[in-house]
């Protein structure tokens, strides 16, 4: 075997005092050889993201490393003066990151930020860096990269501005190109084609790729290795089939098992049940920009004419990408936005032309789970009065809403002395089961889902998925579940609606869109979820 | 709250502000004992050189009146305007800005015109307009302070409200059936607290600053002694009696300083994110 090109002997980082452990990164080492792409997994808060900052000399100001060696060429990286860091980074060793936006300077045109790479270490000319630019551009896979050279940052998609940062990373044919959740950010079509572009780039230029991703999905699509972290730690690593097949560490089966199935099972059919929401010709369309004389306005049809019915008891999943309208059409039904027209027929009630106090009313039998569990929950009150306050609303005792407030803690498996706790003091997967206290406490009969368990990581977002099943099993619940995510839609749905444009492309059964889409576009999704070839080989 | 006081004290200049203040307030709140006779009443000849006397440290003004008496009870003054035409202005600022950022169209539109409005006027011009048409009073120098300096409150408040207000905690309360009121009042509002707190502590600098302007024009409370007017009586001697005006400027620089410390000691002990980085 070929010797590593950077190997990593325990590295230990320690963190500032009075953070939740002592070591970000406790006794880990790895090889990393030519021409193999190593995938670094683990849930946030592993330290994956600690070991490729610190190769890369990148650590925050009061995270250093204590221990350990990363040995580079020979050279032990840890030592290395901040000069010396400057010549490596860029030129040997390459990074991407999660949010090409936030990475990109918005304020310079596309070509000069991929010239400024030779230009910091002072190579070629200017005409020459020009020409190099498109090069790379062109080899990338940007379409038309001539004129998207010219282009500010913001004048591309998402896709595109992932791959303008891998063009920078690549300018210098660097031996190591380490990528830190580089398509977390992208939706799946989109993620399946930079996978791609990365494998292809890695093969032809042999390089080493560092991957670290909390997806097991992406694991499968790209590793030849993998490194399981957990707590700092790595607990168990590998040859991608050895450890996504047969896993030895617990830690790692547990991860492997919550991932949701892509095989949605083909439940009992909702048919002959009634319908509790049926909604009708939903338009929406938002206007923005636009003055008297100069511009015309840009006109986006968030929601365009869609019609859905949801049955008592049943989970209607509406997935689609980003922009497809489905946070749209959640947010017109419960009328946090208004609708331009068409009709929410909510047990006999047209919600689309309530307002006042019969909205009010109305609005107790539709509630709502919303995606972030950080900014979903006010830092100044305490759990027990966010979850009191909507019976309060309505007229219900104090004494009686706190009561209720404990039943409902019990219920999402929190612990009722939590009524006298502020919000920062819960994780994320608690902070979401109060919500979902929240949203059940005026005891409603449908609850919209937006994105709920998206900011979640895979073990928890298992066991929140878990519990809305069972919730809405216990309570007779009816639920929409919307998400970009169609691993978690195959798990928890009953019924689908493909979004794209905002427009329903398609709806069925789960089983029927997963295992025999109509439209293209929901073809051309299903197909672009990360791991599903493996999971179809290992189904038979 | 120990937390908030290890980041505030965290910077040194806000803990000397502290120092300061407190001094100031102890003065002011022991001026009767300290000083039993009016600051009006006449002790000595006039234009006593200070530190010739130890009765009276700081000599005595034209009048041959207590220049240190005069200094307690001005601390009085000061700190009263001070601090009520900040809370008066607050009362204003703070509902007009929640209701613009909360409810915005038309309401947004009306009540940031209205604001805008008050903020092209000069403010010291518009403040002596007042109160040379309400006679000057205690009363109507705070009125005018307050009706001065709420705008930046409310454009404050604005701000704040309308970046919480797309909140999905708020939007959740909006789905409770909450009213709009509980949802300002008890959503957005306590959120807003931080940026206020600190805006309202260098309002009470500048608040003491426009009292002391108000007075040295001849604008102040006939009826109360006050660092302003000391300064303004004695800007015709300045050259035979400097320590006349000297006295009440360094009172005024000292408390105004002060206030300023504290104001930025706050902010970094409230708005983490925004304080300097490492130690």
């Amino acid at each position: 075997m070929t010797d590593p090109v950077l190997s990593i002997r325990n590295l230990k980082v320690a963190l500032p005092e009075g953070a939740d452990r002592d070591f970000a990164v406790n006794d880990v080492s790895f090889d990393l050889y030519p021409g193999e792409i190593l995938c670094i997994v683990g849930e946030s808060g592993s330290g994956k993201s600690m070991s490729a900052n610190a190769a890369m000399g990148l650590l925050p100001d009061l995270v250093r490393p204590v221990g350990g060696e990363i040995i580079f060429e020979g050279t032990d990286v840890l030592k290395l003066s901040e000069a010396q860091m400057m010549k490596l980074r860029g030129k040997k060793v390459a990074m991407i990151f999660q949010e090409p936006m936030s990475a990109l300077n918005p304020l310079m045109r596309v070509e000069d930020q991929i010239a400024e790479v030779f230009e910091a270490h002072n190579l070629l000319t200017p005409r020459d860096r020009a020409k190099r630019a498109i090069e790379l551009m062109t080899e990338v896979g940007i379409p038309d990269p001539e004129k998207a050279a010219r282009a500010y940052p913001f004048q591309l998609s998402g896709g595109q501005r992932q791959r303008v940062m891998i063009a920078m990373a690549l300018a210098l044919e660097p031996s190591i190109l380490i990528a830190d959740e580089p398509t977390t950010a992208l939706d799946v079509t989109t993620q399946a084609q930079i996978l791609e572009l990365i494998r292809n780039l890695q093969e032809e230029r042999g390089m080493a790729v560092m991957f670290i991703t909390h997806d097991f999905g992406v694991v499968a699509e790209i590793a030849d290795r993998v490194a399981v972290m957990q707590y700092g730690k790595i607990v168990e690593a590998g040859t991608a089939d050895d450890v996504l097949d047969n896993p030895q560490h617990e830690y790692t089966r547990k991860l492997i098992a919550a991932i949701p199935k892509l095989a949605a099972e083909a439940g009992a059919a909702a048919a002959g049940k009634t319908p509790i929401l049926e909604v009708e010709g939903l338009n929406k369309t938002y206007v923005t920009g636009g003055s008297l004389l100069f511009s015309k306005p840009r006109i986006v049809h968030a929601v365009n004419n869609v019609n859905l019915t949801l049955a008592e008891g049943e989970t209607l999943g509406i997935v689609g990408e980003s922009g497809s309208g489905k946070s749209s059409v959640g947010r017109c039904l419960v009328r946090l936005m208004q609708p331009d027209s068409g009709t929410v027929r909510l047990a006999g009630h047209d919600m689309a032309q309530l307002s006042g106090a019969a909205l009010r009313e109305a609005r107790k039998s539709i509630q709502m789970i919303f995606q972030d569990p950080y900014a979903s929950l006010n830092p100044r009150s305490k759990v027990g009065r966010i979850i009191a306050e909507g019976p309060m609303a309505h007229g219900v005792s104090k004494t009686e809403a706190y009561g209720r407030a404990v039943k409902l803690l019990e219920m999402v498996d929190l612990d009722a002395l939590a009524i006298d706790r502020y919000p920062h003091e819960f994780s994320g997967g608690q902070r979401q089961r109060i919500g979902i206290a929240r949203a059940l406490a005026l005891e409603p009969r449908v609850i919209i889902a937006d994105e709920a368990v998206s900011a979640l990581d895979v073990s928890i977002q298992a066991q929140v998925l878990d519990l809305l099943a069972d919730l809405k099993e216990r309570l007779n619940l009816a639920l929409i579940f919307i998400t970009h995510d169609l691993r978690v839609a195959a798990q928890i749905c009953d019924r689908i609606a493909v979004m794209q444009n905002g427009k329903v492309v398609e709806t069925g059964p789960a089983h029927a869109i997963f295992n025999n889409p109509q439209s293209g576009y929901a073809r051309t999704l299903i197909e672009a979820i990360p791991g599903r070839e493996k999971e179809l080989a290992a189904a038979g | 709250m120990a937390d908030f006081w290890n980041r505030f004290s965290r910077n040194r200049g806000a803990v000397i502000g502290l120092a300061l203040l407190v001094i100031v307030i102890l003065v002011a709140v022991l001026a009767p004992l300290l000083f039993p006779q009016s600051p009006w009443r006449m002790v000595q000849r006039p234009f006593l050189a200070p530190f010739s006397m130890d009765q009276y440290p700081l000599g005595t003004d034209a009048l041959g009146r207590d220049v240190i008496s005069g200094l307690a009870y001005g601390a009085q003054v000061s700190l009263l305007v001070g601090l009520v035409s900040t809370v008066a202005a607050l009362l204003i600022g703070i509902p007009i800005g929640a209701l613009a950022g909360y409810f915005g169209g038309w309401m947004d539109d009306a009540l940031m015109r209205f604001t805008e409005f008050f903020q092209t006027v000069p403010s010291f011009a518009l403040a002596i307009v007042l109160v040379a048409i309400f006679e000057p009073s205690i009363q109507s120098i705070i009125a005018a302070i307050a009706i001065v300096s709420w705008p930046p409150v409310a454009r404050l408040v604005r701000g704040e409200v309308l970046s919480l207000r797309s909140r999905e905690y708020v939007e959740a309360a909006i789905l409770s059936g909450q009213t709009s009121l509980t949802i300002i009042l008890r959503q957005v509002l306590p959120n807003t607290i931080s940026p206020i707190i600190v805006l309202a502590s260098l309002m009470v600098a500048t608040a003491i600053l426009l009292e002391s302007s108000l007075s040295f024009l001849g604008l102040g409370d006939p009826n109360m002694m006050s660092w302003g007017y000391m300064i303004g009586a004695a800007r015709t001697v300045i050259r035979q009696a400097w320590w006349l005006s000297f006295f009440p400027g360094v009172a005024i620089l000292l408390t105004v300083l002060a206030l300023n410390l504290i104001g930025e000691g706050l902010n970094d002990a409230l708005n983490p994110r925004l304080a300097r980085r490492g130690k």
